[in-house]
């Protein structure tokens, strides 16, 4: 079944149209990797498809139901998560009250929910009552992976979990990833890392100034001649 | 004369070598000046004391009641990202309200008012708190709305904060108004401290406010929801928290505390229009001191102004004590403009 999907989506910031009509699709526990050189409208897809940004034209379908231009607070009700590029994490809030706010719109009892996701992040676990400020790059990318999971979403939209980390960190966050994807969760992420994310992902997307300019398996773009040389270095 | 300018000359050695620090290492100058400022509060306080306990225990009564005005407006800025100029006003409608609801007539013990200050202080805070929602919603939310930017809102905030002075000018004239009418001898205390029954109220009144506050602030969901929109508006979002109810409660926080510190400052003194106008350098200084958005900064560096706004007294005219909190407000802002508690940026 298609979880998510984003069709022909226009959006931009003001007057400037970023996206000229953009589509992705994830099935049911896939990973998606939307690759694309710095300033193509990755990010940007990821904030429209949440409702961070007006969607302009197109639509946006979660679970076969038409959500386009629902608000943020909405999607997460519906149970789509999104970790933002930077700025992931409640700086001044320590590692417990960020995943609290995680699970903000939760009524009932989510503390089962905290230990068992504490428990997927054993560093993080061992800090729960440091400040996120505190924390090292790595260890805030999985408090932000950490708190995206605190709904039990059902996609998680994830733009550059591994972005400005140590490589043995990519390694631990891609390995975290498909942990989640295993418990049910279609990803749809953004990543610098090419080479990586798209070994592990079912489906990859390059774009390119606002518009797809390739798709496959992860496996037929890594072997793509076209994403060999501008994405892989060679 | 050859002293003189050999002192000169060191100071100028250590100025530079201060300006050089900032430029060179950041890092070890935001902790020296961290680390630095706290002695200096402290070598401060302790000399305060030893010079007269009296004028400190002046100094914490009004610093309780700045407090009480700094926090709601360290909040409010923390959350709305913009300086709230009508904070001052708002104390004072809290006091003239409070006044209007005040039924005089029976005393607590030794204080010099009964119950019915008690239900006018409720009054003040309930029609305060719910009038910044109204008016949130009246006047800032279609601003949000427009996306104007923190001029606009601070604009907006002044226009508020004269229209509400003409408002009370125009209710009860310009002559000042007191609570309750007569003599109210104070208590002598060990070291020649004089303090009234009713100041201890005062502070009483504060630390059991600020206690609240920080219960809700770090034990109960709006409350951590209100720390983290003021860390990241975005995230706060992306999260499902709902910035409309978050920004209702700061109002209906802020606003109470407001009108809390309105009365307190009218026991403490009198009412006049013009009251909460006059506290708004105190307040900003204070906030600023602290580190904007956060209360314990709130909390500290309302208690650093009004005590070395006081004890300033012994040597300067009381006419110009606010040039302290000025002095201070522009010293913080060179040195470390982020505060004691403020976070880095
Ligand atoms: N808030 C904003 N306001 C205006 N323009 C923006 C804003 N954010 C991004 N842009 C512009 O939109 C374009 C696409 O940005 P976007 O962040 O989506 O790129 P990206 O593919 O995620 O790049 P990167 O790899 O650098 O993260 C860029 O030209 C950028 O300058
Ligand atoms: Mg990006």
């Amino acid at each position: 079944m298609t979880m998510l999907e984003a069709r022909e989506v226009v959006s931009g910031y003001g007057e400037v149209e970023i996206l000229h009509g953009v589509s992705i699709k994830v099935e049911e526990e896939q990973i998606v990797t939307i690759i694309g050189p710095n300033g193509a409208g990755k990010s940007t897809l990821l904030k429209t498809v949440f409702g961070l940004l007006p969607c302009r034209r197109g639509r946006v379908l979660f679970g076969g139901e038409d959500v386009t231009g629902q608000s943020p607070q909405t999607m997460v009700r519906k149970g789509m998560c999104y970790v933002p590029q930077s700025e992931n994490v409640f700086p001044t809030l320590t590692v417990q009250e960020n995943l609290e706010m995680g699970a903000f719109i939760r009524r009932d009892n989510y503390r089962p929910k905290m230990e068992e996701v504490l428990a997927l992040f054993p560093d993080v676990m061992e800090r729960r009552h440091t400040r996120a400020g505190k924390l090292s790059g790595g260890q805030r990318q999985m408090l932000a992976l950490a708190r995206a999971l605190m709904l039990e979403p059902r996609v998680l939209l994830l733009d550059e979990p591994s972005a400005s980390l140590a490589p043995n960190m990519v390694e631990l966050v891609f390995a975290k990833i498909s942990d989640i994807r295993r418990s049910g969760v279609a990803i749809v992420m953004v990543e610098q890392n090419a080479r990586e994310s798209l070994k592990l992902s079912n489906r990859g997307y390059v774009l390119a100034m606002g518009e797809n300019r390739l798709e496959g398996t992860g496996e037929s773009l890594l072997d793509s001649e076209e994403v060999g040389r501008l994405y892989l270095g060679g | 004369m050859a002293e003189l300018v050999a002192r000169a000359g060191k100071a100028r050695t250590l100025l530079t070598t201060l300006v050089m620090l900032r430029r060179e290492r950041p890092d070890l100058f935001d902790a020296a000046t961290g680390i630095g400022l706290w002695v200096l509060f402290g070598a401060f306080l302790i000399f305060a004391v030893i010079t007269d306990l009296q004028l400190v225990v002046v100094g914490i009564i009004l610093g309780s009641i700045v407090a009480l005005g700094a926090i709601g407006l360290t909040l409010v800025y923390g959350i709305m990202k913009f300086a709230n100029f009508a904070h001052g006003d708002m104390m004072m409608c809290g006091a003239y309200l409070a006044f209007f609801a005040f039924i005089s007539g029976g005393s607590i013990g030794p204080l010099s008012f009964g119950y019915g200050m008690i239900l006018a202080i409720l009054v003040a805070m309930i029609s305060v708190g719910v009038g910044s929602v109204v008016i949130d919603r009246l006047v800032y939310h279609p601003l949000r709305q427009r996306g104007s930017g923190v001029v606009v809102f601070a604009i907006a905030s002044l226009g508020l904060a004269i229209t509400f002075r003409a408002l009370i000018l125009l209710w009860w004239g310009p002559q000042p108004q007191i609570y309750v009418t007569g003599i109210h001898p104070a208590w002598d205390l060990p070291f020649g401290v004089k303090i009234k029954p009713d100041q201890i109220f005062i502070i009483a009144t504060t630390l059991f406010l600020i206690a609240a506050v920080y219960v809700l602030l770090f034990r109960t969901r709006i409350g951590k929801a209100m720390r983290a929109m003021s860390d990241n508006l975005e995230l706060a979002r992306v999260s499902g928290i709902n910035p409309d109810q978050v920004i209702m409660w700061t109002w209906l926080i802020g606003g109470s505390l407001a009108a809390v510190a309105g009365v307190l400052l009218g026991i403490q003194s009198q009412l006049t229009p013009d009251m909460g106008f006059s506290l708004l350098l105190p307040l900003f200084a204070a906030t600023i001191l602290g580190g904007i958005g956060s209360p314990h900064g709130a909390l500290t560096g309302a208690m650093v102004v009004s005590i070395a706004q006081q004890v300033s007294t012994s040597w300067i005219d009381p006419g110009y004590k606010v040039a302290v909190a000025f002095i201070l407000l522009i010293l913080m802002l060179a040195v470390r403009p982020r505060g004691l508690f403020g976070m880095k940026t």
